[in-house]
């Protein structure tokens, strides 16, 4: 059991928790992720890695409630446990020798994105960090964002705050000006790293898509998390989760995401009168 | 006395008809009186050919002669000299090639069957409780990775030695492919947890959640961690594919994946927040029990199924008793049959398989007969779910995070007899080193080991 130190709502439906789980805080670094399970009866769900506290032993996620088990994650408070919390999974972000990166977040994936961020900031590289979400109040992180970026770029699908339109179109002026980045993460929806890496592509910058299909254990076994990179078949738990953008089949893995979506869809709806009846910290 | 009669007692089984509805275990056991009377069918063969044809070398005829003697414990003992998991072997051991494939009564009429013996002498055994003594201790330390078959088996043995043993497992559950890969109908759970809580009551600690390679490293196992030696019973958990055009279609799954949703995170009990894919016709690609097991569990869960597999149904490497059941509950055997390409909708669902049909050559190198495409005999079948039992290579993490540590192309880890891998104070055994096998051989690597271990410490 693994007890919550911390939560807090960072926008509507994404919430922060600090963790204690010593043996994953021992050895995490940013890009990689875990695999919890919330109750007895939880589905094991992977997220990754937001921050880690090695002195205090702690592991902070940051998750979007969109189905069954982030709800029943959603309803544990400061002081309850977490059933199971395993990792650090998958291997790290490759960040050392860059210089000038650009990071690109979308939506609650701006919360991997962070860490990443962080990591070149600590490194000394120049980071561009070009964030976007659907609209004002859904917007995290701004300020952690700011604070480690020496250039930064806000946008939101509908105009209420910074730009108007997606994280492409900052990306696009950037290149197009005249800026090579030596490399240029993207975390985000799927249909968002595919667009940023189309922007990237005739640059030929090296662009590196975070991805976070459905897993099981995360370790090479139940096979879930297959993706195709450049013709080959290969698992996000081992051989990722950071790939390649320009060689990822996005279709693909655009289509395998929506397996289980009518029976999220059920679980949203059986979840939904608990979930409301929730209390809230922040 | 010898009982004369040519065939097994039956085994009582839960109706087919009724078992597509359920989960619960399909055979159901001898009860002492059938046992006795199974027992008294040996031969007491001199040269008792039923233990040369078991991997570990059960001392079979001792344990039948002690059961027709009504002598249960004694009985019950005499395979747990040899034997570390009798509930589970009793149950999914392939007795048909080994023990009873060599049986004498076989020859004329039906083999002694042992396994249904071995199964009831355990389960008796545990329905009286285990009160085993704790073992005074050496003061050594082992860690053993992974609570498989052969974790399991190496560390019973070690604690009985005396040493103090810590097991390591990546998932939440303890037992490995015991617990995600072989269904409850074919091995309840309860019977895995039987051969766990018994570890643990002769001082065993296990400690789930921990992925050894990332949490920790072996090199941190033998130095800050103070262990003397370390057991790798990572299996092979790797799941292999066709590389035939539709693979990562929606509605194609692996059979380690689909059976994990179903028996780690019994996604078909009401209230599991783990989906299973709900599909109509499902075709299972593939002959061996991992095949059965996803099939039958797919009938279960009420689709009508298929086997598909490109030999004939002489050479399928599943159990028979496996193939019988299947066949039993209802699902169709397209042998000689080879998949060519799933094929999907215009969103990426899987709405049919594209196939060949298949004849036998002459042997391959496996001495099974070679199967060979039939020219101009493509066939399209309708299914909505295929779910991939081509068996599986071991875990590449292990390798990966452990230098030094030597392993063949396909990502076997390279051990001699004993288990002694590249790296000194490291064993290895079971389906890591071997690729996919059975439990019994992976229990019998992790016995050896344990000897291995055991001598590596007190040589130091």
């Amino acid at each position: 059991m693994y007890l919550i130190l911390k939560k807090e709502y960072l926008n509507e439906t994404v919430i922060r928790m600090e963790v204690e789980a010593p043996l994953v805080a021992r050895k995490a670094l940013a890009g990689q992720f875990v695999i919890l399970r919330a109750d007895e009866k939880g589905e094991r769900i992977p997220l990754t890695v937001a921050a880690c506290d090695r002195v205090r032993g702690s592991v902070t996620i940051i998750f979007q409630v969109v189905g069954g088990a982030t709800m029943s994650l959603a309803r544990k408070e400061e002081g309850e446990y977490i059933q199971d919390f395993v990792g650090p999974l998958g291997n790290p972000s490759q960040v050392e020798g860059l210089r000038n990166v650009a990071v690109i977040g979308g939506g609650v994936g701006c919360a991997i994105a962070l860490p990443i961020a962080a990591r070149l900031h600590e490194l000394g590289a120049r980071v561009t960090s070009v964030v976007g979400f659907r609209s004002k109040e859904l917007v995290i992180l701004e300020k952690e964002f700011r604070a480690l970026s020496d250039a930064f770029y806000m946008t939101t699908d509908d105009g209420s705050y910074g730009e108007r339109g997606n994280v492409c179109i900052p990306l696009a002026r950037l290149l197009e000006g005249g800026e090579r980045f030596d490399a240029v993460f993207t975390i985000g929806p799927l249909v968002m790293m595919k667009f940023v890496a189309k922007t990237t592509e005739p640059y030929r910058i090296h662009t590196v898509a975070s991805m976070n299909p459905i897993m099981i254990d995360g370790t090479g076994m139940c096979g879930c998390c297959r993706l195709t990179v450049g013709g080959k078949r290969v698992f996000a738990c081992v051989d990722g989760p950071e790939f390649d953008a320009h060689l990822i089949d996005f279709d693909e893995a655009i289509g395998r995401s929506r397996t289980y979506l009518q029976f999220e869809q059920e679980a949203r709806e059986r979840h939904c009168n608990l979930f409301k009846g929730g209390n809230r910290n922040g | 006395m010898v009982n004369g009669q040519l065939t097994k007692c039956p085994m009582p089984i839960q109706d087919p008809k009724e078992r597509i509805h359920n989960f619960g275990e399909v055979a159901l056991g001898y009860d002492e009186e059938t046992a006795v009377r199974e027992a008294e069918r040996c031969l007491h063969c001199k040269n008792a050919p039923c233990m040369q044809g078991c991997p570990v070398g059960v001392h079979i005829p001792d344990f039948l002669r002690l059961t027709a003697e009504r002598r249960f414990d004694e009985a019950y003992a005499a395979i747990r000299q040899t034997s570390s998991l009798p509930a589970v072997c009793g149950r999914v051991c392939p007795q048909e090639t080994q023990c009873e494939g060599s049986c004498v009564r076989g020859r004329k009429g039906e083999a002694v069957a042992i396994g249904r013996i071995e199964r009831f002498l355990a389960d008796r055994h545990h329905k009286g409780g285990e009160n085993s003594a704790l073992p005074p201790r050496n003061g050594h330390r082992v860690a053993i990775v992974g609570s498989g078959p052969a974790g399991l088996a190496c560390a019973g043995d070690l604690a009985a030695l005396g040493y103090e043993v810590t097991v390591y497992e990546a998932l939440h559950l303890t037992g490995g492919v015991l617990v995600y890969g072989i269904p409850e109908f074919r091995l309840p759970k309860s019977v895995v947890q039987r051969e766990v809580d018994g570890l643990r009551a002769r001082g065993v600690q296990i400690i789930t959640n921990a992925v050894v390679g990332k949490a920790f490293t072996i090199g941190e196992l033998l130095g800050e961690m103070g262990y003397e030696a370390v057991f790798l019973g990572t299996g092979a958990g790797l799941p292999n594919f066709m590389n035939i055009p539709g693979e990562n279609a929606k509605g194609v799954f692996s059979a380690n994946e689909y059976l994990t949703r179903i028996n780690l995170m019994k996604a078909y009990e009401e209230g599991s927040e783990t989906p299973v894919f709900r599909a109509r016709r499902v075709a299972v690609v593939g002959g061996g029990n991992v095949a059965m097991d996803a099939a039958r569990c797919a009938r279960r869960l009420g689709a009508e199924t298929f086997i598909v597999y490109r030999r004939g149904e002489e050479e399928l490497p599943a159990r028979r008793e496996e193939v019988l059941h299947a066949k039993e509950e209802g699902i169709v055997f397209r042998t000689l049959t080879n998949p060519l390409e799933i094929l999907t909708d215009g969103e990426g669902n899987v709405v049919g398989m594209k196939c060949i049909r298949m004849e036998l050559g002459a042997a391959d190198a496996s001495g099974r007969r070679r199967p060979i495409p039939v020219p101009q005999s493509e066939f399209e079948f309708e299914v909505d779910c295929v779910i991939m039992a081509l068996g599986t290579s071991p875990n590449p993490l292990m390798a990966r995070a452990t230098e030094g540590l030597e392993v063949k192309p396909r990502g076997e880890i390279i051990a001699d007899e004993s288990g002694q891998t590249s790296l000194e104070g490291v064993f290895a055994g079971g389906d890591a080193v071997t690729g996919s096998a059975t439990v019994i051989l992976a229990m019998g690597a992790g016995k050896r080991a344990a000897r291995a271990i055991d001598r590596y410490i007190q040589g130091k």
